[in-house]
């Protein structure tokens, strides 16, 4: 608490605010005792005069002292300000809470009320009560405190609401706590706190409400006088003596900023919410680039004829800021795809296989870094500079798919327009052979009655449907590789399939290359070529996908496959899992990084980091990174004991 | 593996065409959210006809004065209706309002409602004005500073700029106009600070009234477009390499202007209130001048009338602007229920 209180102090802004509460206060207090009989002195000799040494800010048309007039102001301002807040906060509390005192229907009735009335403005309800309790500063209190209540009672009701949801009022009310008490003890200590933040901005408010009351003439009345009346006063002799508008509506201009200002810097520093939005601050991290000389460049023997590459990624690298410090979750990935292979990533989550995918299609955004020795799409080198030449050619040659076909659609656009602007950016289309292109493509896709369809917008399409509109996105220009991340996590299990089949599909028909994504070994089996492990940012092994159940060689791999249970896996036995939790990107060991949780490790694989080689005992395009490859596992490594296992994030 | 699924899993939309015309969300919608509002006018309404009945004492002799003769007050009260029993005078109230009737000023004895026709145009023109030089102004204001600020970007820009919005919403319009009037009235003598008779004369008003909605709306501006550029449907149109300004425009900005219209909405009916206090700044001669006159000298039936204008003006910019939001961002029919 202290800690948070202080960290208000800290900022500039929170600092001044605080600053300038206290002296307003100290004002508000002192004003009248310093000056009182100052203010009051009337010199009719000397009305109406402009600033002088004498009279800083001239004098009003009784001769009397601006400056000190605004001095002693202080005090009937901030009183009836306060006052006006105390009346919201009370009447606001009693109405907020009333819903959770009485129940539901009366409650109801309550709560639709308070949204009527605040769905008027302030001054609205300010001029409506004024007119009903008369004009005056007792009238201006009550208007203005009333006014205030219904913003103060939709927060109560809110927060209130927010508090009885949870266990333990729900404990006490089980226990047999009356609601009242429960209130009391319960609810109103867990709120206190917006609230007061609240308060606090409603005291600016009130503030600066109340000086408009007044500068209307339906506030304070002389003899009294508050800033808001010497405005009055003053903005009709704006011309003969400025000073006597401006001095008054600067004083309630710092006092209103003040209390405001204070409110929200509180607010900010307890991690208050008053309804101004999210303020995430993101920070870049700036880091030097990696030395890459030392580290291994496995499978060079396995480069094909360049015109067959379709994706050549040596040694990628991605760098996050993290929170303390830079962290590096892709190190050191290297691999090819040819024309029409599908290749697979596997791992679990966190080991870097989807920011592999990101970084492969230049999406990895502001924030992160993407560094590579070779990074190249059908012989053009990603890492240069975007040009409109080359986003046109990843336009129409780069495809991706993504997880989460709800999210990955724009909502505020049709379903049709989202895939044609592909083809009138990119291939100079019109809009109306665009649409066409689109529907043609969504039939393409499987997407019956593809017109009509293309015409929606995506929260009218199923998650399968909008997966493969996604995909028919991707084919409307003539993609050489298409990059799908996780495509079928997101659906239901009877429309995987679906979508796995049209992947395979129009791989077959016109030899597009596949990087397909997943954490599901099964669905990477049934689909690819050559299965990619990753493990901690780095490729552990890769290997042909028919070789992946039967003779791969990295322990991981072995116990992945192994997790997977099949037809003669015994459902009487707890399903195998991989002891321990993967390693954190921010505490990668130097050594290997699955050594703590593989049963083959020794010294040197804490200490020295397995090269991604081909294994001279087996076929030339299965490569692997341990120092222990193949040695057989000890027995029943991979289905240990439940009871010592973590679960994964 | 063996299950096998029909690609049209999904309930076919044309369906709901059958059900009927209530069936459609947009309708449906619609239809919700006129009951809301004619309930809050019926609201208002009543509020408003209560207004004179809670003012504590007799408000036709508030009005005329403790000198007027009893005859008079008693006549006038007849006039008024105001010895009838309190349910015929609501009813006659309701019919007044339908029929267009909005009763005789005390002071005056003109038509109410000749009084509001009147004043009502310069009242409009103003917020109106206000509203379009706000939005004209913080849309392009959020966006640059949201692409700007997006993350990973600008830090110190967001700072200055958050801080100088929050300083510069917290002013009430009135100072605003106050100051205005010194610095372009009293110091340069370049603008009229009085009245709406000249073109040149708008500009103080609509700028007062303006400044602060723009700086509400463009600090939400910024925040919503910040929050949109991380949003998956950024990542995919980036990914069909479409260029920056396409992404900003077409994939953000609609996205980020939906919230921040719902706040522009409560904005626009602040506005429609803020008019009171500017007018009396510059004499404006609008409905919030002759209400606040009214409200010195008594003269309920005017003040009844124009509250309830003020309030109706209110209710009609909430509907109108959650039907425009539900025409934008069609997900708000289904998260509405």
């Amino acid at each position: 608490m202290h800690g948070r209180w202080r960290r208000v102090l800290r900022t500039p802004l929170g600092l001044t605010a605080t600053v300038l509460v206290v002296a307003v206060l100290a004002l508000a207090v002192l004003g009248p005792v310093l000056w009182g009989t100052g203010a009051e002195a009337v010199d009719t000799d000397d009305i109406l005069a402009q600033p002088s040494a004498e009279h800083w800010a001239g004098t009003d048309n009784l001769g009397r002292d601006i400056l000190l007039r605004v001095l002693v102001a202080a005090r009937l301002s901030i009183m009836l300000a306060l006052l006006a807040v105390v009346i919201s906060m009370v009447v606001g509390l009693l109405l907020g809470s009333l819903p959770f005192l009485v129940g539901s229907r009366f409650g109801r009735l309550v709560s639709a009320a308070v949204n009527i009335a605040v769905a008027f403005p302030g001054v609205l309800l300010a001029l409506f009560f004024a007119v009903v309790f008369g004009v005056g500063a007792t009238g201006a209190v009550l208007a203005i405190g009333l006014a205030g209540a219904p913003g103060f009672a939709r927060l109560t009701q809110t927060l209130v609401a927010g508090v009885a949801a949870r266990d333990f009022v729900a404990a006490a009310r089980i226990a047999g706590v009356g609601r009242v008490r429960i209130l009391f003890r319960h609810v109103l200590p867990n709120i206190a706190e917006p609230l007061v933040v609240n308060a606090t901005i409603g005291a600016g408010s009130a503030l600066l409400s109340f000086s408009a009351l007044s500068f209307l003439g339906l506030g304070v009345q002389p003899p009294s006088y508050d800033w808001g009346r010497l405005l009055y006063d003053g903005i009709g002799a704006i011309y003969v003596n400025a000073a006597a508008a401006l001095a008054p509506g600067l004083a309630v201009l710092l006092a209103g900023l003040a209390f405001n200002l204070f409110g929200e810097s509180v607010a900010k520093g307890l991690g208050v919410d008053v309804g101004t939005g999210p303020h995430t601050v993101h920070r870049t991290a700036r880091i030097r680039p990696v030395d890459r000389s030392d580290r291994e460049t496995g499978g060079a023997e396995l480069e094909a004829a360049p015109s067959d590459l379709v994706l050549d990624v040596r040694d990628l690298e991605v760098t996050l800021p993290g929170a303390s410090g830079p962290v590096r979750p892709v190190r050191g990935v290297t691999f090819s795809v040819r024309r029409g292979e599908a290749v697979g990533i596997v791992g679990e989550s966190g080991s870097g296989k989807s920011l592999t995918a990101l970084a492969i299609t230049r999406l990895v955004g502001d924030e992160g870094r993407v560094d590579a020795a070779r990074l190249e799409l059908l012989g053009h080198d990603l890492r240069a500079p975007d040009t409109a030449v080359r986003r046109r050619m990843l336009g129409t040659s780069l495809a991706m798919v993504f997880q989460d076909p709800m999210t990955s659609f724009n909502p505020a656009h049709r379903i049709g327009g989202q895939l044609a602007e592909v083809a009138i950016h990119h291939q100079g289309m019109s809009r109306r052979a665009g649409l066409r292109r689109a529907v043609d493509r969504l039939s393409a896709v499987r997407i019956p009655d593809a017109p009509t369809r293309a015409r929606q917008y995506p929260h009218q399409f199923s998650g399968g449907m909008r997966q493969r509109a996604m995909i028919g996105m991707g084919l409307m220009g003539t993609p050489a590789l298409i990059v799908a991340d996780e495509p079928t996590t997101a659906l239901d299990v009877t429309v995987q399939q679906q979508v796995l089949d049209l992947l395979a599909a129009i791989r077959a028909a016109d030899e597009v290359a596949l990087v397909l994504i997943s954490h599901d070994v099964a669905v990477v089996t049934e689909v690819c070529d050559r299965v990619m492990v990753m493990y901690a940012g780095r490729v552990v092994e890769d290997l042909p996908a028919t070789d992946l159940a039967t003779a791969a060689l990295h322990p991981y791999t072995r116990a992945l496959v192994a997790a997977v249970p099949d037809m003669t896996t015994d459902l009487a036995e707890p399903l195998a899992t991989i002891p321990g939790r993967p390693v954190a990107p921010a505490d990668v060991p130097p050594g290997c990084a699955y050594a703590d949780r593989c049963p083959l490790a020794t010294a040197r694989c804490r200490d020295e980091d397995p090269p991604l080689v081909a294994d001279p005992r087996v076929r030339p395009d299965h490569r692997v990174a341990c120092w222990h490859a193949g040695e057989p596992l000890p027995a029943g490594q991979a289905g240990r004991n439940t009871d010592e296992l973590v679960e994964s994030p | 593996m063996t299950v096998t699924v029909s690609p049209t899993a999904a309930p076919p939309p044309a369906d709901q065409a059958r059900v009927g015309l209530l069936a459609r969300p947009w309708v449906r919608f619609g239809a919700r959210r006129l009951g809301r509002l004619v309930v809050s006018l019926w609201v208002l309404v009543t509020a408003s006809f209560a207004m004179i009945h809670l003012i504590p004492g007799d408000p036709v002799r508030g009005a005329l004065g403790p000198t007027a003769p009893a005859e008079l007050v008693e006549a006038r009260r007849q006039a008024l209706g105001l010895n009838d029993p309190i349910i015929t005078q609501y009813l006659d109230y309701l019919r007044g309002l339908v029929t267009g009737d909005l009763g005789t000023s005390i002071s005056s004895r003109l038509p109410v409602a000749e009084i509001v026709a009147q004043r009502l145009p310069a009242t409009l023109v103003l917020a109106v004005l206000a509203f379009l030089a706000a939005v004209v102004v913080a849309i392009p204001l959020g966006v640059a500073m949201g692409v700007l600020t997006r993350r990973g970007h600008g830090r110190r820009t967001e700072l200055a700029f958050t801080t100088t919005s929050i300083v510069v919403a917290t002013i009430p319009d009135f100072l605003i106009g106050v100051m205005l009037v010194y610095v372009f009235g009293v110091r340069l003598g370049w603008l009229p600070v009085a009245g709406n008779e000249t073109a040149a004369a708008y500009l103080l008003p609509v700028v007062s009234l303006a400044i602060g909605p723009a700086a509400i709306l463009a600090r939400i501006v910024r925040v919503e477009l910040v929050t949109v550029l991380e949003a998956d449907f950024v990542r995919t149109a980036r990914a069909k390499r479409l260029p920056a300004r396409t992404i900003y425009l077409r994939h953000a900005l609609p996205n980020a202007v939906t919230a921040a219209l719902t706040l522009g909405g409560l904005l626009l009916s602040a506005m429609v209130a803020g008019t009171v206090l500017v007018e009396n700044v510059f004499a404006w001669p609008g409905l919030g001048s002759t209400v606040v006159q009214s409200i010195l000298t008594k003269d309920y039936p005017v003040v009844q009338a124009i509250v309830l204008v003020y309030g109706v003006g209110v209710l009609v910019v909430n509907t109108l602007v959650d039907l425009a939001l539900a025409r934008l961002d069609p997900r708000s029919l289904i998260r509405e229920g």
